[in-house]
């Protein structure tokens, strides 16, 4: 975004024009956590300002204050240097605020003209708006190129699609300050690209926008100021072209952090997953998986890099037994063990194989199980945690433990409830109860979602130590930053195909972002090489 | 009497008993459409059966019985709403609780005004709602097909029953062309999107299940002050069921609902008249398995026959706020 033009309202002019946003000694807690500690922060006007910070650091509190979702306990508001009282979604759009929320607030069934007009539909009967705000949706299309057919079904459109019709939406009401929260989570590295591009031309007619990310490219590649958040505080505002990732995930964390992955060369030995010609179909019968084949050594880290919902969760699903195989096999030292013939998790566990599921909450854990309990999950029937027919619930917390000393996992209180652990902290655990049975395979899945910095490199020196025992390792993240930094080889899948392999070393995150959007791997390459 | 004549009398039949049932259909659908699910449907409609038999016997006045059963109905709603919107509480348990309630509510209140064993005393003719034979009905009465097809199927039924099958195109209006149809669809979607265009989600959904309400107390009314003359205890004998299944099956859509009821309404004819008739080949068809086929029917209806429903997205969800 380096090249687009300041406009006259850019960073330069602070001294004429009031800041679009002011946020002075905002101040926010929910029960016990303290999540906005007096904030104060500006956004100049026709910028781009990033705000930065770990999960939970308050920046979307932060951001829902100011859009009218939450009321802050104390604290001021000002737009365009007027005090404002911001206390619901409509108060926020009438000064001209537009969010775009992390988890899209689009009704899916609706066209994307129905979802725009929404609360502004301009007249009882509907017909009576609804052929002004489509003209005014085709200039809205132009001037920002956003490409959208007003008639489409939001539900039948790709993510980053519906992503441009949140944007739509926002700035149909006149937003002038645009927000988004964590914006590329969903997104291939093109449609990033996209979105920045949008953003770019918001900037030069003038919006103000405010991007909320924990990815530091982002920061660099896009903004004009940052603002770093840390555990409920405003640490430090930057002007980006002064800054570095460097010092901002320092800043982020409280500590130095090792951004890039220390790991040696890979030394991969005998195949012990081999997957051939697999399918798998999901239970309306939409098959997910099709013909996939791969193999994955000893000592190895297989990535699987593709945009959510192409066949990864199905795949890893299936592998991990959970999810019955329609055609294929899948061979797990030179035995067969394909899912759903008779091999089931409980067998597969048995065999070697631990699975780290890719939700966290959903499969990997009982929130509402103490921590000893979920530290068991799926072993509880093993006989070092057993007395005759009970369970040794004196076993069961040594054995919890060693697991939470052995991966830093805090508090180390084996009867705390395992929903009042961090996600960073949950996830620790649950690694920690696959990865200390020694298993022969590891499938993990999206190991560092939700995850905060400090705990993310603790994960991934795991990971990694654990191809160095010589351990076959298969990780499906939609990160592909962590894709790239931990794999030794990356399998791309699109449409529930593996549309190609790249050897990690050789990879380059654009051809990857092509193939992910299903480009042939060569054609990919070309692509980018012009 | 012809086959042709016997077919005219049953479709004539299952006119009034479908009537009820689209009425509470589309009440229904009102309510689940912003994503409260409806189980009141029953206890709602006995509610305003047994409102509309008092206030007409009371009065002699069938239309200030059926504001009362709309009042009472409405009323209802709002329970309804306290429960599930304000509140937050489980919806399916709320439905229940009012069915259960009414059930009970209307007996003990019927034997305490009345002491007839629950029942409300015969209404006058002026207290009930009569035929109205429409503009011609007698004069093509002799005409072959059509003539008999208009003055016996179309005209000469009371005024609710036009009502309820005015009140489908009506709803279909409301809901898809209407900016409160399309809010009213959103909030049953997804509530988040309607929140943050600064629409009040709660507002929305209390104003789904006033409709809902009103639309319930005019099939109650029906029940007692039209298609009959009095109130009996626990007379909806699962037509709010009926309804909602008819609305599941219709895909909470008004047109597809009211033809649900409409099959249902023709069984339920059809089991009246099957009674005691003999079948070629197999005999007397026996009188409870003809009354069961409503029931049975709506069983199989629902467990496959009509692919996968899908449900408005945040339907039994209450809204909280949340990131």
């Amino acid at each position: 975004m380096s090249d687009t033009i300041h406009t006259a309202h850019g960073t330069g002019a602070t001294g004429t024009v009031p800041p679009a946003i002011e946020l002075r000694g905002i101040d926010k807690r929910f029960g016990a956590v303290h999540a906005n500690n007096s904030i104060d922060l500006k956004v100049e006007k026709g910028t781009i300002h990033g705000i930065v910070g770990e999960n939970g650091a308050g920046k979307s509190t932060l951001m829902s204050i100011l859009y009218g979702f939450y009321q802050a306990d104390s604290g001021t508001i000002h737009v365009d240097g007027k005090l404002c009282n911001i206390n619901g979604s409509e108060d926020a759009i009438a000064v001209g605020i537009g969010m775009v929320h992390q988890h899209f607030m689009l009704v899916e069934p609706f066209s994307v003209l129905e979802n725009v007009i929404l609360g502004v539909e301009g007249g009882a009967v509907l017909r009576e708006g609804v052929d002004k705000a489509r003209e005014e949706l085709r200039r809205l299309e132009r001037e920002y190129s956003l490409d959208i057919d007003p008639d489409a079904i939001v539900g039948e459109l790709s993510v980053g699609l519906q992503q441009r019709v949140e944007i739509l939406k926002a700035l149909y009401r006149g937003a002038e300050i645009l927000i988004l929260d964590e914006p590329t989570g969903v997104l291939t590295p093109q449609e990033a690209d996209h979105l920045f591009r949008i953003l770019g031309t918001l900037k030069q007619q003038g919006k103000t926008v405010v991007l909320i990310t924990h990815k530091l490219r982002e920061i660099m590649a896009a903004t004009d100021n940052v603002s770093v958040m840390r555990q409920g505080e405003m640490v430090a505002h930057r002007h980006t072209a002064q800054t570095s990732p460097e010092e901002l995930s320092e800043l982020m964390v409280g500590r130095k952090v090792l951004l890039r992955l220390e790991k040696g060369v890979a030394n991969p030995h005998s195949t012990v997953l081999q997957v051939d010609n697999l399918c798998v179909d999901t239970s309306t019968g939409v098959r997910k998986v099709k013909n996939a084949s791969f193999t994955v050594r000893a000592g190895e880290i297989v990535g699987i890099a593709g945009v959510s919902g192409n066949g990864q969760s199905e795949l890893l699903e299936a592998l991990g037994g959970i999810r019955a195989v329609s055609e294929g096999q899948v061979i797990l030292n030179g035995q067969d063990v394909t899912p759903g013939r008779g091999v089931g998790p409980a067998e597969l566990r048995q065999r070697g194989v631990a699975h780290v599921p890719e939700d966290r909450h959903r499969m990997a854990m009982v929130t509402n199980f103490s921590a000893e309990e979920a530290a068991i999950l799926g072993y509880q029937d093993d006989k070092a945690y057993q007395n005759g027919l009970l369970l040794d619930w004196g076993k069961v917390a040594d054995a919890t433990r060693h697991m939470m000393e052995e991966f830093d996992v805090r508090p180390a209180d084996p009867h705390l409830k395992a929903a009042n652990f961090s996600g960073g902290n949950q996830q620790k655990l649950i690694l920690a109860r696959e990865m200390m049975r020694d298993p022969d395979l590891l499938l993990v899945g999206q190991p560092t979602r939700g995850v905060d910095i400090g705990a993310i490199e603790f994960i991934h020196k795991r990971i990694v130590a654990m191809r160095d025992a010589g351990k076959a390792v298969l990780l499906v993240s939609v990160e592909l930053d962590e894709i790239m930094s931990l794999s030794d080889r990356i399998l791309v899948m699109c449409d529930g195909f593996i549309v190609g392999e790249v050897n990690a070393a050789d990879a380059n995150e654009r051809v990857l972002g092509l193939m992910m959007a299903g480009v042939d791997p060569k054609q990919a390459e070309a692509e980018v090489g012009k | 009497m012809d086959n042709f004549q016997m077919i005219v009398l049953l479709l004539d039949a299952t006119m009034r008993t479908s009537t009820p049932l689209i009425l509470a259909a589309l009440a229904g659908m009102f309510s689940e459409r912003a994503g409260t699910i409806n189980l009141a449907l029953e206890g709602m409609m006995l509610g305003g059966a047994f409102s509309a038999a008092c206030v007409a016997y009371y009065t002699n006045s069938h239309w200030l019985g059926l504001g009362a059963a709309v009042l009472t109905t409405m009323g209802l709603s709002l329970l309804h709403g306290f429960a599930c919107i304000t509140h937050k509480g489980n919806q399916v348990v709320s439905g229940m609780a009012i069915n259960i309630l009414m059930s009970g509510l209307t007996a003990l209140v019927g034997i305490a005004l009345f002491a007839q064993g629950g029942k409300t005393p015969a209404l006058d003719h002026s207290a009930r709602f009569q035929p109205i034979t429409l503009p011609g009905a007698d004069a093509v009465a002799n005409v072959p097909i059509l003539g008999s097809l208009y003055s016996e199927l179309i005209s000469g039924h009371n005024i609710l029953v036009y009502v309820a099958f005015l009140a489908v195109p009506a709803s279909w209006w409301v809901l898809y062309r209407t900016r409160f149809g399309l809010r009213l669809r959103a909030v049953g979607e997804n509530p988040g999107a309607v929140d943050t265009a600064g629409i009040s989600v709660v507002g929305m959904r209390y104003k789904s299940v006033l409709c809902s309400g009103f639309l319930v107390g005019i099939s109650g009314a029906y029940l007692s002050t039209a298609q009959g003359a009095s109130f009996l205890s626990d007379m909806t004998a699962g037509k709010g069921y009926i309804a909602l299944a008819a609305m599941v099956f219709g895909k909470w859509r008004p047109f597809p609902a009211m033809f649900a009821c409409i099959l249902f309404g023709f069984l339920d004819a059809a089991a009246t008249r099957l009674q005691g008739v003999i079948l070629p080949g197999i005999g007397e068809v026996p009188v409870q398995l003809v009354q069961a086929l409503p029931y049975i029917l709506t069983v199989i209806l629902l467990a496959g026959f009509i692919g996968r429903a899908v449900a408005p997205k945040s339907l039994g969800r209450p809204y909280v706020k949340e990131r």
